[in-house]
């Protein structure tokens, strides 16, 4: 092949990722519009459209009826979080397991959720006994400052326990994530056991998720954690496509391996600390997505990462239309749906494959 | 009452005028038309939603189900409730949107309804929420009658219902206070591999324990927990409550429950004494609450032949 062909199918290659990228961007603003429209109370289109140009023109003459409040106060914030949460989950998936080289890598794996779920499960337990005057202060931002907490702290334990001399040792680091999220769960077990009733149920559905806790209050904290992290994605996919060579051979290529560790894993804290302080346990989504990602366009984390981004940003929200439709006026927690929507349709596109390991 | 009124009116102004008599039938008429419904709550909220069984039991105790849109999951007294009405969901996982749906002009809570942020977002939406306070002492279980009477503009019926529930109450103390040698129970939620998970100190279970005259051998451990076998085997109940579950595979039968290593050698198993009882009506903290710690306490104590509640309706 000459140079120039290589040219063009090089620059084809990436006119076609860009095609891509825009086209799942247009499907995911298209489901975020279809989302906003939908739910337990029936509005119609033109009213919805409506509110939103009043709210963004300032008008607040009608600002004052129910669906107004229920478009701008529960669905907006809802979807935008769905959103977030989704990308922020399926971006901190698709970094691990190139950070780890193993298509199992997940945020659940290396114990960051679990430390969340333990400074979350700590707040619903001892909050009221050893936070009164807080609590009473600060109810609602209580758990999700928690939450975002215990995931930062894991993740720095396990960066100091995994890094000698400068050095990351990545498989270190995977053993000791197992063991802090092994720990994380125990003691998640012990508050279980000296909780209440009430606090036992509000445990159990807080590890099932939810976006039902969506506000504007919710998403001021989470977007300017989760945003800036999408910002920085495309920073690390050349370093990450070189570390598929392995360490030694991406340090050689003149990729700053060490930082390149550092920043994902510090990336990988911030997203799920923050999705998880927003919506609770939302299994799934981070392993999955970029398995479904790599399926249908390779492995270049290039496509990757911004694609699995807007993947786990679409399956979220599609995720919560079921989760806030199929049962109202109650709502089924997100994971349950987002896991029995996602998984089968995984194993299908797993079992069209012929081979299971060509990721 | 009104007899003197009329009289005085009568008095007063002998010739009623035109504007007068204009006026008297159109306020006839108006309260004719408002015959269809009932007619002494005609502006009371009309679309309640309800979180928490007990406020359904009691709005159904009172005859005012018919204002109601939504009950949570929890409302399982009456069974009808649950048929009627809307689902919302359980009682600490609302869907904001889901009860506005409902178009509640009234919402209805117990204390710890949630989550907090759903519960913010109904308040925001401007219907007015009312928390009533889920008490498990007699004193609470009257109160919350009250309190839902009030909130529904029905304080005379429900006033009524929280003095024949207190007036049974006292009734079941003074049995109570007849009783010398109290007996010793274990009250066992669910078995979970031969484990039993037992209602110790603050449960519900152990506060219906103690309406019925009995000690709750399980008060050193706090709310429901798991109990160890051999703690079970010390602490020597005389009769274990279960909650009954239907026929089913969930019924338990006292030979498999005593055959159980940790219920084989206390007093309990020997005379095999298991007392099963409908959960909620056991459980529920609402106006059958008296009845309820009645039966129990005649079941634990059968040989002093504990008479029905005078003052009770049939359940």
């Amino acid at each position: 092949m000459t140079s120039p062909a290589l040219a063009t199918l090089i620059a084809g290659r990436r006119r076609a990722g860009l095609v891509t990228i825009v086209g799942f961007a247009l499907a995911c603003l298209l489901l975020a519009v279809v989302a906003v429209g939908q739910g337990a109370i029936a509005i119609a289109p033109s009213r919805i459209a409506e509110i939103l140009l009043a709210k963004l023109s300032g008008d607040a003459g009608l600002l004052e009826a129910r669906d107004v409040l229920v478009v701008l106060n529960i669905r907006l914030p809802r979807v935008l979080l769905g959103l977030l949460v989704g990308a922020g989950l399926a971006v901190s998936g698709a970094l691990m397991q190139g950070l780890f080289r193993n298509p199992l890598a997940d945020p659940g794996l290396v114990g960051v959720s679990s430390g969340a779920a333990l400074a979350a499960a700590t707040t619903i337990v001892l909050g009221d006994r050893f936070l009164a005057g807080t609590m009473m202060k600060l109810p609602f931002a209580a758990l999700p400052l928690g939450a975002f907490c215990g995931g930062l702290v894991t993740t720095l334990a396990l960066y100091l326990i995994a890094t000698r001399g400068g050095r990351t040792s990545v498989a270190t680091m995977l053993l000791a994530g197992v063991a802090l999220g092994a720990l994380a769960s125990a003691l998640t077990g012990l508050l279980a056991f000296i909780s209440d009733d009430r606090q036992l149920r509000d445990l159990t559905f807080w590890s099932l998720g939810s976006l039902g806790g969506a506000s504007w209050t919710k998403l001021s904290v989470v977007a300017p954690i989760i945003l800036p992290i999408l910002m920085l994605m495309p920073f690390l996919a050349r370093g990450l496509n070189g570390l598929m060579l392995g360490e030694a051979e991406a340090y050689h290529l003149g990729i700053p391996v060490q930082r390149i560790k550092a920043l994902a894993i510090l990336l990988v804290a911030l997203a799920v600390g923050a999705s998880v302080a927003a919506a609770g346990l939302i299994g799934f989504v981070g392993i999955v997505v970029p398995h479904l990602i790599r399926l249908s366009v390779g492995p270049d984390h290039r496509l990757l990462l911004p694609l699995s981004a807007l993947g786990g940003a679409m399956l979220l929200v599609s995720a919560d239309i079921v989760a806030r439709l199929i049962v109202v006026p109650a709502e089924l927690p997100i994971g349950i749906v987002t896991a029995a929507i996602g998984a089968p349709f995984f194993l299908w596109l797993l079992l069209r494959r012929t081979s299971l390991i060509d990721v | 009452m009104s007899g003197p009124r009329i009289r005085q009116a009568h008095s007063t102004i002998p010739q009623p005028n035109r504007r007068e008599l204009t006026a008297a039938i159109a306020l006839t008429a108006l309260s004719l038309g408002g015959l269809g419904r009932p007619a002494a709550f005609a502006q009371a909220p009309e679309r309640i939603v309800v979180a928490g069984g007990v406020i359904t039991e009691v709005i159904y105790a009172l005859g005012l189900q018919d204002r109601v849109v939504g009950v949570d999951s929890t409302s399982q007294y009456p069974a009808q409730a649950l048929r009627d009405k809307a689902n919302v969901g359980y009682v600490r996982a609302l869907s904001a949107e889901g009860v506005l749906s409902l178009k509640p002009s009234l919402i209805m809570v117990v204390d710890g309804a949630g989550p907090p942020d759903a519960v913010s977002l109904l308040k925001e939406s401007g219907v007015k929420i009312v928390t009533i306070d889920d008490g498990q002492t007699p004193e609470g279980v009257v109160a919350k009658i009250a309190a839902i009477g009030a909130a529904l503009g029905a304080a005379e019926p429900a006033g009524r219902l929280a003095a024949e529930t207190k007036a049974r109450f006292e009734e079941l103390s003074a049995l109570r206070a007849a009783i010398t040698q109290k007996r010793r129970i274990l009250f066992v939620l669910a078995l979970q591999n031969g484990r039993a998970l037992v209602g110790g100190r603050n449960s519900s279970a152990d506060a219906i324990i103690r309406l019925a005259g009995a000690v709750n051998v399980a008060d050193t451990i706090e709310g429901y927990k798991p109990m160890t076998e051999e703690s079970i085997a010390a602490a020597q109940p005389e009769i274990v409550v279960m909650m009954r579950r239907g026929a089913g595979d969930h019924a338990i039968k006292p030979d498999d429950l005593f055959a159980l290593p940790a219920f084989a050698r206390t007093p309990a198993a020997s005379e095999r004494r298991l007392i099963q009882m409908d959960g909620l009506y056991l459980l529920g903290f609402g106006p059958r609450t008296p009845m309820a710690a009645r039966d129990l306490m005649a079941a634990i104590y059968p040989e002093a032949a504990i008479p029905p509640l005078k003052t009770a309706a049939a359940p």
